[in-house]
């Protein structure tokens, strides 16, 4: 409060006036209820316009993928494909992938904080469709996947990096990612109503993120790992999505990889989306 | 005869090994102000989260208007509106912001949402604050747009869940104006607070809560003589006659008269009605006067909420929170 800037004139000069709120008390003029759709969409614009108000938190989604492309470029290239440049050519795909899904951990962090400023109460208290609060802020994050996955194939672009598959292999395999980022984000809005603090939620989604990403086809080639690891790595959607992304990217698309992935998202939805507005409404 | 706005019969709410809400019984007709008066941890927020959809009871059944909170909840949200304890709107947004979002979630077309909040705004006072962010607004101007936001779509109902704690009195007072204003308008208004001098103004019935239970319900004025007038504080010019003081004021009164810590102070619980406490005052006064003690300062105060509290259970306000 202690940075509160107030006018005191805006304060002292107000008094409310019986006509004035007469009027915008008017009775009898209630629309109908928005769709699901339009109603998603309003609370995708609510997103769009914290992220224009705070625009630092975008830092995130651009420092943040950069970082993660430059630092395991220059520190497994040289190691582990001889050189940088061909070891870009397989790893792009898959720090795009890590990336994109590590970030989708602020959904439940966002989703936390939000909640205990009280504005969910009012959100709650509407007579709209019920997720449509929780679509439209995934809504909103969906924009700063696409803005990280654009950020790390420009980086890629400028190290070296040539994906065979074109500008439509490229759209698509992002298209994928952001798909599957969708979907997994409601895991993190299902710890960001279960969990009590932003800090819990942050510690919970590393715990998730780091073997889910690392234990995965991302950075090296599974094969020279003992065999109850690659068990885990053939199961591990990550691992899939990743070779789905690649296929696209290289133009010799993967089908049963892709549709595998289409699959989990599905899946991720049905699940921990229902686990989700199961907790919203109990809350 | 329409059904009542609110009616709950056995209202439990559990958290933990807490009753929070222990078997509450209100009855709220449309179109008046009720107030829900108690210490903090009385369980007033929870009965109204309850209400407004928000919290699942665990025991009991509440109707608004008729339509069970549970299995009719949408009926419900399309009646009412809640403007909560901690600032229901955005922070990071601006004023407008805050009401088009609000207006379009309402299924109001983009332009009506628009002139819809701009009218708000300047029926609140706050179209000078229009394109600011809610967190540079100071307590009342950030209350008054939560207010607004509630009022979006003329709600039947309207939780206001203490919508003056922390609030300057200036503030304070035009809130109050405001939720006249509203009720005169037909909306019934459910109105928690910790003061009983803001429920006296306000509600035409209050019902007191204490540990998730009704523990006194009626007219403020019914409440009032329930517990006693109120106090009367006498400060006399000369600490010498304060005993020749007391025994006027106690026999005129007809109750005991405190000694207070300052030598030239007494105070006195008026007993019987309001009017009744002014009347034995002023008797009291004219005794003290014909009796040549000088008198500098009096008071007549209304029954404080611990003296509610006092009067009902045995213990102050204050107590509870330690208690709960």
């Amino acid at each position: 409060m202690s940075t509160t800037t107030t006018t005191p004139d805006a304060a002292t000069a107000y008094a409310p006036s019986a006509e004035t709120l007469a009027a915008v008390l008017s009775r009898g003029e209630r629309p109908p209820r928005p769709s699901a759709l339009s109603a998603s969409l309003t609370f995708g614009w609510r997103a769009i316009l914290k992220i224009k108000h705070v625009p630092e938190q975008l830092f995130d989604v651009t420092a943040f993928p950069i970082i993660m492309t430059l630092m395991f470029t220059y520190l497994f290239g040289g190691a582990l494909a001889g050189s940088t440049g061909e070891y870009l050519q397989f790893f792009l795909p898959g720090i795009m992938v890590t990336s994109v899904v590590m970030i989708t951990m602020y959904t439940g962090v966002g989703l936390n904080t939000d909640i205990e400023k009280g504005v969910f109460d009012r959100f709650r208290t509407l007579p709209v469709w019920r997720p449509a609060a929780l679509v439209g802020m995934i809504f909103g994050d969906v924009l700063r996947y696409i803005l990280a996955a654009l950020v790390i194939m420009s980086v890629g672009l400028a190290l070296g990096f040539r994906p065979e598959g074109g500008v439509a292999g490229v759209a698509a395999a992002i298209g994928l990612l952001v798909v599957f980022s969708f979907a997994f984000s409601w895991v993190w809005t299902m710890f960001g109503l279960f969990l009590r603090s932003e800090k819990s939620v942050m510690g919970v989604s590393m715990l998730v993120l780091m073997p889910l990403t690392f234990l995965s086809n991302v950075f090296v080639d599974p094969r020279t790992m003992p065999g109850w690891l690659q068990a885990f790595v053939e199961v591990n959607p990550i691992s899939h999505l990743v070779t789905a992304v690649r296929s696209m990217m290289s133009g010799a698309w993967d089908m049963s990889e892709i549709t595998w992935t289409l699959i989990a998202s599905a899946a991720f939805v049905a699940v921990f989306g229902t686990l989700t507005m199961r907790l919203y409404n109990r809350r | 005869m329409s059904a009542p706005a609110i009616e709950t019969s056995g209202l439990v709410k559990i958290f933990g090994a807490n009753r929070a809400v222990d078997g509450v019984d209100l009855t709220v007709p449309a179109g008046t102000v009720y107030g829900l008066l108690g210490p903090n941890g009385a369980g007033k927020t929870t009965v109204v989260r309850m209400l407004a959809t928000l919290l699942r009871p665990d025991g009991g059944s509440a109707h608004v208007f008729g339509n069970d909170i549970v299995s009719e909840a949408d009926a419900v949200r399309a009646r009412v509106s809640l403007t909560g304890q901690y600032a229901s709107v955005d922070e990071d947004l601006t004023g407008t912001e805050n009401l088009v979002l609000l207006a379009r979630l309402l299924g109001h077309s983009r332009p009506r949402a628009r002139e819809r909040a701009a009218q708000l705004l300047e029926a609140f006072g706050l179209t000078e604050a229009a394109d600011r962010q809610v967190k540079k607004y100071s307590g009342g101007m950030r209350r008054r747009l939560d207010i607004g936001a509630s009022i979006l779509n003329t709600p039947d109902l309207l939780f206001l869940d203490e919508p003056t704690t922390g609030l300057d009195p200036r503030s304070r007072n035009q809130v109050w104006d405001i939720i006249r204003m509203v009720v005169a308008n037909g909306t019934t208004v459910l109105l928690t607070t910790q003061y009983l001098d803001e429920a006296d103004r306000l509600a035409g019935r209050i019902a007191v809560i204490d540990h998730g239970r009704v523990i006194a319900e009626g007219t403020p004025g019914e409440l009032k003589s329930s517990v006693g007038a109120g106090t009367i504080h006498v400060r006399l010019r000369d600490a010498a006659q304060r005993p020749a003081a007391e025994r006027i004021i106690a026999t005129a009164l007809e109750t005991a008269v405190e000694l207070d810590a300052d030598p030239v102070s007494l105070t006195a619980r008026a007993v019987g009605s309001e009017q009744g406490a002014a009347e034995h005052a002023s008797r009291a006064l004219a005794a003290l006067a014909t009796a040549g003690i000088v008198v500098d300062d009096f008071a007549l105060g209304q029954p404080s909420l611990d003296e509610v509290f006092l009067a009902l259970t045995d213990r102050p306000a204050q107590q509870q929170e330690v208690n709960a």
